[in-house]
């Protein structure tokens, strides 16, 4: 009876995303780092975590293993229900649910922004006219319509990463994974891209891991903030943010908002 | 919602400090001051010739060199001698670049290849590969193709190594968004790697061209009885000075000629680039 009950509780809200004891060591026998501490971590579907903590904790490290980028030394991790690592071997079918979104948009300079936004499409052999369709579309759905045919380097830091971001989307992966986007951006393009991660959310039903260091961004963000603290890098704690979409750049001047704000800085400056 | 893009994000460019009169005309100026240096120049040449009547066997004037160029240019003897000096220019830089780039991209993705050759890569660079030409000529004789061999020579060094650079240069970030999109080893070569390296291939073809047209030029002057390295020569033996000008003139323009080859090229192939022009 109780097994049923675990059993259906599980099918009803599978994590997307499960850590179990993930854990990472950097450098050599003689040298080692503890990035990463054994970690457990669940993803909802839907839900938009943010890892928050000092720099050193270990976010991109967490952040890099969930994407495939880098092996875990050792736990489990896996992605929809399926493993991302087997036999040391990493699993393509996970990763395609997974699409990563770095804090340099990393366009490639030699190609359009169109023809950035579909390579993902172009490496999976889609046809050039579904990918120009594509394209299009999602140039319109991150804001940047009618740069279809602009080099990189032609485009403001903001409109580099909205391309990154739709990037990341061509292939509609479940998971959107971002390391610090919007960290090299100036404050005001900072906040409009805030609000616009936030109406990609909503419209597009992503499960969305974000890292940043920004307190203010990731309690405006956050469903969960996943606190880190640093040497070795582990969760301190995870915060709930109450507060209902689709939010307000105002709702940053409210006391709730600034209350959470100040108890996670106050708690930051003592682990840090 | 979009931030308003404002005109110095677009272009990437820095609002000017300060107006100075170049503004807005540095790509027109040489088209003047070239020709006109280069008439003063000639102006000087012709004075001193004049002025201090120096032997034409030393230093014909100007007038005399356009002359005999405008023989050179007349003679087909003469554009044959100039056909040799391309053909071995062409045929040495061809196989220099394959084997360049190839080499290059494998030494530069394969680690004991490079810790391998790199030891006698740097010890080649150091020899003077001139001073090799009279031992092609022994191997492979007075024909053309000991100056296909001199020309590829000194054209392969730049380019191997300046693909060897482009290929480790590679932005890590970029690299990162192949290995999350689960790129096969031939999807980052021809999507990421190519394209990447392709600047710094491109300037070693600009520097490999022109010492391709040098190894064939020395080699001419080394041996065999065609090209214009050859011709030089043998207007040397005649006492013709004014025609070894003619000569040096004809060797220059197509210098110029391959040179700006290359440059359109790279505008061609990698327009994306600062140095791409467009
Ligand atoms: N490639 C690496 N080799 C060795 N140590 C590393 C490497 N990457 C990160 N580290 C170390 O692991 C720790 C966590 O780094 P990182 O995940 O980048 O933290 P964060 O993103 O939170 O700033 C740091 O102490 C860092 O120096
Ligand atoms: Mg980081």
């Amino acid at each position: 009876m109780v097994l049923c009950f675990m059993l259906s509780d599980r099918v009803a809200a599978p994590p997307v995303i499960a850590l179990r004891a993930i854990e990472k060591w950097y450098g050599t026998r003689d040298r080692p780092v503890h990035a990463l501490s054994a970690t457990d971590l669940d993803v909802g579907a839907g839900e938009l975590l943010v890892l928050l903590g000092p720099s050193g904790c270990g976010k991109t490290t967490l952040l890099r293993m969930i994407g495939g980028l880098i092996a875990p030394t050792s736990g489990h991790l896996s992605i929809v229900g399926r493993s991302l690592w087997a036999r040391g071997e990493r699993q393509s079918d996970a990763l395609a649910d997974l699409g990563m979104v770095f804090q340099d948009a990393n366009l490639f300079p030699w190609l359009s922004i169109e023809d950035n936004i579909s390579l993902p499409l172009e490496l999976k052999g889609m046809s050039a006219t579904a990918r120009r369709t594509k394209a299009h579309d999602l140039m319109k759905l991150v804001g940047i319509s009618g740069f279809e045919k602009r080099w990189p380097r032609e485009l403001s830091g903001g409109m580099r990463q909205r391309a990154a971001i739709a990037r990341a989307l061509s292939y509609d992966p479940k998971i959107l994974l971002m390391d610090e986007p919007f960290g090299a951006l100036d404050a005001m393009t900072r906040d409009a891209m805030n609000l616009e991660l936030q109406r990609l959310f909503l419209t597009t039903e992503k499960s969305i891991v974000l890292v940043t260091h920004s307190i203010a961004e990731a309690v405006f963000l956050a469903d969960r903030i996943v606190l880190l603290s640093p040497r070795p890098g582990r969760i301190d704690q995870i915060i709930t943010v109450p507060f209902a979409r689709p939010r307000t750049l105002e709702l940053q001047a409210t006391a709730e908002f600034q209350s959470i704000v100040l108890g996670l800085r106050q708690r930051l400056t003592e682990i840090s | 919602m979009a931030e308003a893009p404002s005109d110095a994000a677009f272009t990437g460019r820095p609002a000017p400090q300060r107006r100075s009169w170049l503004a807005g005309r540095e790509a027109t100026i040489p088209w003047i001051t070239t020709p006109l240096l280069l008439a003063v120049l000639v102006a000087i040449w012709h004075s001193y010739v004049r002025v201090s009547g120096i032997s034409p066997f030393i230093l014909p004037g100007p007038g005399a060199v356009l002359s005999d160029w405008i023989d050179l240019i007349q003679s087909r003897r003469a554009w044959f001698h100039a056909g040799m000096t391309v053909y071995a220019t062409l045929v040495g830089f061809f196989w220099a670049a394959l084997i360049g780039v190839v080499l290059g991209v494998l030494i530069a993705r394969i680690r004991w290849l490079e810790l391998t050759l790199n030891p006698f890569i740097v010890a080649t660079q150091v020899i003077p590969k001139v001073a090799l030409v009279p031992l092609f000529v022994v191997w492979f004789g007075f024909g053309i193709t000991s100056k296909v061999i001199v020309a590829g020579v000194l054209a392969f060094f730049p380019i191997l190594t300046n693909t060897v650079l482009g290929v480790k240069s590679i932005d890590e970030g970029h690299r990162d968004v192949m290995t999350a999109l689960n790129a096969s080893r031939w999807q980052i070569f021809r999507r990421l790697e190519l394209p990447s390296a392709l600047p710094y291939i491109l300037t070693g073809f600009e520097v490999g061209i022109v010492l391709a047209i040098i190894g064939a030029v020395v080699g001419e002057y080394l041996g065999g009885n065609q090209g214009l390295g050859h011709l030089l020569i043998q207007s040397m033996n005649g006492f013709e000075t004014s025609q070894m000008f003619a000569v040096l003139i004809q060797m220059s323009l197509i210098g110029f000629a391959f040179y700006f080859s290359i440059g359109l090229l790279k505008r061609l192939l990698i327009p994306w680039h600062a140095t791409g022009g467009a």
